[in-house]
């Protein structure tokens, strides 16, 4: 085995580029597991993990950039106005994993248990990728994550980020496991209003082969905060029926399977409560207002 | 030192003193098995099984050998002297010769310079196995064309007990059928040692254990070696629980020593860790509990069904207990309970930290709320109202002669103040200020953010167990100590030499406390523990403090004799006149005479005094044919109540707070025992929470610590516990062991908070998020496994003169 | 290869093998044994260390990722004039039993309360929830938590 340590992101494209085979190393929370254990020898592994140009993160034209190498633990720290990024960071393993795991190992692992993953794919991220020679290229969420471990990551390039576009309204992150820390999640939800769009995105983790969107539910949700006039008079109720129709089609929508860490059909009901409880902490939030509190859901704070 | 000036001595029994190992561990600088290193040292590494159930064709090794930096590949037949060992049988074999029983059975061994190298000679051993079908489940084992696992058939032992009239009448019946899941001691320091050839042609093992002795009793017939030339010695334990009772990496470091002469190092890996030691014995439990409609017990029926996995281990005197505690701390008139151990191609189970009393704790404790449920009655007073006391008659005719505080410790658990009722946030008023509302790491789901409170209950359960201190059924598994009092530079200096394994529970810390109170002397040092002295017996079995510590008692009296003789005769010789009658003590490094100091300890020290006792504990006696003997020593009990917050939604729980009375005996160092009393706690907490070994068709699921859970600092709740101490006739000071009682009660309290908290019957632990919100429906059973035609009541490979380990140590039949 | 780093303020050269993690060079190489191997995943913590100020498990870490770094380990702690007021509290706490988790947790604490003098009890639990123990229940970490702050505030007040 092999070790590659370059010093800029160029070199590192060169590296990548002149060594396919390598792969990259940031925080080494996935996977130093699997060498650790005796289950995986990458022949090259490049450490990416120091590249000053992953490190950043940007909030211009209402775009947030996030570089690979960020961590969960900055992410707390200089983003705590992305609620549920935050949020979903701060349910990553421990303090020492927050402190090292980053948003591109989350990206290029891939596990359907990713926890950032969710909150990516409910802001319609897109996954910035590059090669040597300058070539970058930034595909859907969706299209990057193609199966449970898999992207479609070229063996030449590497992750420089992700991007969304930065929308007005709450939204929350929620994770099951069966310990009340530090677990691999059973089940989890993303959930985020856009205010401007009036309309409801929702991902799940750990539920399906990849994270997965619920667009009949979204669509419905959305529909039925209009219904109620809700999008207009944040103190207007959702009646309780609809929240509940609401979470049973997230739940109809999960593609859970049986693992050690839980049922399937534990899964599909936890997404059903999950669900029921981001729609009802979103409308709850809105009531408030940005004003009404300090650190708000989804990027209801954050302006670019 | 002035003369007039007496001080108390300091350090002593009953004090909270800080352990004697506590600073070396702070600074990282104890040293653990893992920690070990010497000069050309190599690295050993085991070959396990992929099957659980294999003949073994052939097995080349030519690839491995080949790779620069093998020192030896070693097969069965390499094992110099006895192929097999184990505690109780020795069936075990130290290398799977023609067959394998389960999946990480150890297959061959090898020595290289470094881990890497280790593990790709490993990769490169071919071996030729023909799968055979596994037999995977307890029941399925006693059908009759069940494939035998041993040539003495799927049966370890089967215990029958019969008390009174089984078939006496009752008004009230309740029934149950419960389960339990094999659970890991996952133990942090995962198993280690090194073996280091002598140039006498033996071997010195440092290893992490929990009794040297009898890992000798195993190593030395296998190396084919006198004792003597096998010389244990404890190296740093991260934990034990059970897991270090039986042999792991012993043998095998020891044979890649001798062969290569060289030093061998040998580390197990957390997932290896789960295929090098023993589990709990997942069991399946029938019960039928009879009652007056006053809510007097009459009748208990029990069926027990242990799964012990591949190999005996200590599984005999496993059932033995779950047996005999099988209708819990209460008075029964009548009884019958049938417990059977039996062979399967899971993992093998043995020891861990309540050893067959959590299995049936859990269930008697549900009959029991089933029980007040049927009658009607507050379950804490159905508990009262049959509670054991001094006197009482156990269903094996054993009558309690020691104490048994059990209403005490019932009434002080229940009189602890419940805790405060954390205010719901109100959801119509949410969102408030963050600080508002509860820290959403204090919901059921903790770190996950599932909460804001929705759908939480609140549960309360309470429960009641016992458990045996020390070796029962006729063993004498006595302990030795040595103890030497000698003028040091500044003051007199007491040694102790236990081969007493310190595990982390503190005994080393307890038998240093015992030599100061009975030496009156404040500086005590302890030898390492080797076996360089007799046998301590095993650090397990809640016993430590009671035979060690009595054995340093005893050892420190003979000192004082000696002492005093010196004294009088010195005083009889006119050099410093005695008290008249005045009896002889000795106090903060003086001897005094009838409370008036004589002179400091060191003046009658010229020549050190050094005395080996053994202490024994009173003999027991061996079930019958019906059960009846006198199998247990003494009885500790505890009292548990849970308070617990189920989110009825997600089926997620937090454990709120544990109330907790234990009957100690005598605390010789309080903060140790409240600190057993909640790490006991914690282990009860996960196996009735999370803790799984989850095996499919023999084969462990979950061998990691990402996979096995075991709880953090976010699942533990305060502990409130309340000591109850009433001395224990005839033990030192009075003690009782403190380290299990815990572990027995906390599942089944627990368990008992969540079917308050929800309704549901949940009879199987650990309780799964699908059981609290009904995905699932409660384990079920057909009924109980008809008893098998074996002879009893002693386990069955003793029929077949298949004696080993603690039996040839212990028994000198 | 050849790493150079810099542990507890002095400079180490290890030619480890390339696949070693930072835990394994600090035991095996450089015989900093305090650092515990209690699971290589990254879910015990008994293996925490600074990683440039920053607290990590050093099983995660590539030894390569560490060339020309910073790491702090559990032997920095203690000083001259004596224990860390983390590892005093620990002692007086009653918070070590087999003490294999002791190291990973005391420089656990000992980088919450570098950060947070006054933690509250759930900003403790959160900050120590990466770091399993198996004797104590956590309780007496608690109370050894809860001590060493007081004393750390009584030292600066």
């Amino acid at each position: 085995m092999d070790i590659l340590l370059p010093r800029t992101l160029d070199e590192a494209l060169g590296m990548k580029s002149d060594h396919p085979e390598a792969v990259p190393i940031a925080g080494g929370t996935d996977l130093m597991v699997e060498m650790n254990l005796g289950h995986r020898r990458p022949p090259i592994a490049l450490d990416v993990h120091r590249l000053p140009e992953l490190r950043q993160w940007r909030c211009t034209d209402g775009t947030l950039f996030l570089g690979a190498g960020m961590t969960y633990v900055r992410i707390i720290r200089e983003l705590p106005g992305f609620t549920a990024l935050a949020q979903a960071s701060r349910s990553v393993g421990s303090p020492q994993i927050r402190n090292r795991g980053t948003i591109g190992g989350n990206l290029g692992t891939a596990s359907p248990a990713g926890d950032a993953l969710p909150v990516m794919a409910a802001c319609d991220a897109e996954v910035v990728l590059a090669a040597s020679g300058g070539r970058t290229r930034a595909l859907p969420w969706h299209q990057f994550l193609v199966g449970p471990k898999k992207t479609a990551i070229e063996p030449d390039e590497l992750i420089l980020g992700a991007r969304w576009r930065v929308t007005r309204g709450p939204g929350s992150f929620s994770k099951v496991g069966r310990r009340n820390a530090m677990v691999i999640a059973i089940a989890s939800l993303c959930l985020v209003l856009d205010e401007d769009r009036r309309a409801v995105r929702v991902a799940l983790g750990s539920v399906g082969p990849t994270v997965l969107r619920v667009p009949q539910a979204e669509a419905f949700a959305a529909g039925a905060l209009a219904e109620a006039g809700v999008w207009d008079d944040p103190a207007a109720l959702l009646p309780p029926e609809v929240i509940e129709a609401f979470g049973e089609r997230v739940a109809a929508s999960a593609r859970p399977i049986d693992d050690v860490r839980g049922t399937a059909a534990y899964r599909r009901h936890a997404c059903g409560v999950l669900a029921r409880r981001a729609l009802r902490w979103a409308i709850e939030d809105r009531q408030a207002g940005p004003a009404g509190h300090g650190r708000p859901a989804g990027s209801w704070g954050a302006r670019c | 030192m002035s003369i007039s000036t007496l001080t108390k001595t300091r350090g002593g029994v009953g004090e909270s003193v800080r352990r004697v190992d506590g600073v070396p561990k702070v600074k990282g600088e104890f040293q653990f098995g893992s920690d070990l290193w010497a000069e050309g040292m190599l690295w050993g590494h085991t070959l396990r099984s992929p099957h659980p159930h294999a003949l073994i064709h052939s097995i080349n090794v030519a690839g491995a050998l080949a790779l620069p930096g093998v020192h030896a590949v070693l097969l069965a037949g390499d094992v110099p002297g006895k192929k097999c060992f184990g505690l109780e049988f020795a069936d075990q074999p130290v290398l799977a010769g023609d067959r394998v029983r389960y999946a990480g059975e150890p297959v061959a061994i090898l020595a290289a310079v470094d881990p890497e190298t280790a593990r790709r000679a490993a990769a490169q051993i071919v071996v030729d196995y023909e799968v055979l079908p596994p037999v995977t489940d307890m029941e399925a084992a006693l059908l009759p064309d069940a494939p035998r696992l041993h040539e003495y058939g799927n049966v370890l032992r089967h215990v029958r007990i019969v008390h009174g009239d089984p078939d006496a009448a009752a008004e009230v019946w309740v029934e149950g059928y419960y389960e339990t899941a094999m659970q890991d001691q996952a133990f942090l320091g995962p198993e280690s040692g090194m073996a280091i050839p002598s140039s006498d042609g033996g071997v010195d093992l440092y290893v992490a254990t929990q009794w040297l002795h009898v890992d000798r009793e195993q190593v030395a017939p296998c190396l084919n070696l006198p004792a003597e030339k096998v010389r244990v010695h404890l190296s740093g334990v991260g934990g034990a629980f059970g897991a270090r009772e039986d042999v792991s990496m012993h043998v095998h470091a020891c044979m890649l020593a001798l062969r290569t002469g060289k030093p061998v190092k040998m580390v197990y890996g957390r997932e290896e860790s789960f295929f090098g030691h023993v589990h709990r014995h997942p069991s399946r439990i029938w019960m039928r509990h009879g009652a007056t409609r006053e809510g007097r017990l009459v009748s208990v029926r029990a069926r027990l069904l242990l799964d012990g996995g591949a190999y005996s281990s200590s599984g005999s005197a496993v059932i033995g207990n779950a047996s005999t505690f099988a209708a819990g701390p209460y008075e029964v008139p009548n009884a019958l309970i049938e417990g059977t151990r039996v062979f399967t191609n899971n993992p093998p189970c043995g020891a861990m930290r309540g050893f067959g009393a959590v299995q049936v704790c859990f269930a008697y404790e549900a009959q029991m709320d089933k029980l007040a449920k049927a009658l009607g009655m507050d379950p804490v007073a159905l508990r009262l109202r049959n509670a054991l006391k001094t006197g009482s008659a156990l269903p094996t005719g054993q009558i309690i002669q020691g104490s048994a505080p059990v209403r005490e410790v019932i009434e002080r658990c229940a009189a602890i103040p419940m805790p405060a009722a954390i205010p719901m946030p109100d959801a119509v008023s949410m969102p408030k200020e963050e600080g508002g509302r509860r820290d959403r790491l204090s919901y059921p789901g903790g770190a996950g953010n599932v909460s804001r409170g929705e759908a939480l209950r609140r549960g309360v359960g309470f429960a009641v167990g016992y458990k045996n201190i020390a070796y029962s059924d006729g063993f004498d598994d006595s302990s030795e100590a040595r103890v030497k009092l000698f003028a040091g530079s500044s003051g007199p200096i007491a040694e102790v030499h236990s081969a007493a394994a310190e595990v982390g529970q503190g005994v080393h810390t307890v038998l240093a406390q015992i030599a100061r109170t009975e030496l009156g002397v404040e500086h005590v040092v302890l030898h390492p523990s080797d076996t360089l002295v007799g046998s301590a017996g095993s650090t397990s079995a809640s016993r430590q403090t009671m035979m060690s510590g009595g054995a340093v008692q005893l050892a420190c009296q003979a000192i004082r004799e000696e002492l005093f003789d010196r004294v009088r005769l010195r005083a009889g010789m006119g050099d410093a006149p005695l008290v008249p009658d005045g009896a002889l003590t000795l106090e903060g490094g003086m001897v005094l005479a009838g409370g008036v100091p004589v002179g400091p300890i060191e003046a009658y020290l010229d020549e050190p005094i050094e005395r080996t006792r053994v202490y024994h504990h009173r003999p027991t006696r061996a079930m019958d044919a019906m059960g009846q003997g006198d199998p247990h020593v003494s009885f500790a009990f505890a009292a548990q109540r849970a308070v617990v917050e189920v989110d009825e939604e997600l089926g997620l729980v937090r454990v709120v707070q544990i109330a907790t009375a234990q009957d100690v005996g005598r605390a010789i160092n309080p903060q140790a025992v409240y600190g057993q009393i909640e790490g006991g706690t914690a282990m009860g907490l996960g196996f009735a929470l999370m803790e799984e070994v989850q095996v499919r068709e023999g084969r462990i699921l979950n061998a990691s610590y990402t996979d096995y859970l075991i709880p953090t600092i976010l699942d533990m709740p305060p502990v409130e516990a309340v000591l109850v101490e009433e001395p224990e006739p005839g033990a030192p000071y009075g003690v009782k062991g403190v380290g299990e009682p815990p572990t027995v009660v906390s599942t089944a309290a627990i368990v008992a908070a969540l079917r308050d908290a929800t309704g549901r019957a949940l009879n199987r632990v650990p309780v799964r998020p699908d059981d609290l919100i009904g995905l699932t429906q409660p384990a079920a059973s057909a009924g109980p496994p008809p008893a098998p035609d074996v002879p009893g009541p002693k386990a069955v490979p003793h029929y077949w003169g298949l004696t080993h380990g603690q039996g040839t140590l212990m028994e000198p039949e | 290869m050849l790493i150079r780093l810099k542990v507890n303020g002095e400079w180490h050269t290890a030619d480890a093998e390339p696949q070693a993690s930072l835990l394994y060079v600090l035991r095996e190489h450089l015989g900093l044994l305090g650092t515990k191997n209690g699971c290589e995943q990254g879910e015990c913590g008994a293996c925490s260390v600074w990683l440039d100020g920053e607290m990590v498990c050093s099983c995660l870490v590539l030894a390569a990722q560490a060339h020309e770094r910073e790491v702090r380990t559990v032997e920095a702690l203690a000083g001259p004039e004596g224990l860390h007021p983390v590892q005093e509290a620990f002692l007086e706490a009653g918070a070590v039993q087999c003490g294999f988790c002791t190291p990973g947790l005391v420089v656990a604490a000992a980088d919450l309360l570098a950060r947070n003098p006054s933690p509250d009890e759930a900003t403790v639990r959160e900050a120590l929830s990466g770091n399993l123990c198996r004797c104590t229940g956590y309780v007496k970490i608690l109370d050894a938590v809860r001590l060493a702050s007081e004393r750390l505030r009584g030292r600066t007040a």
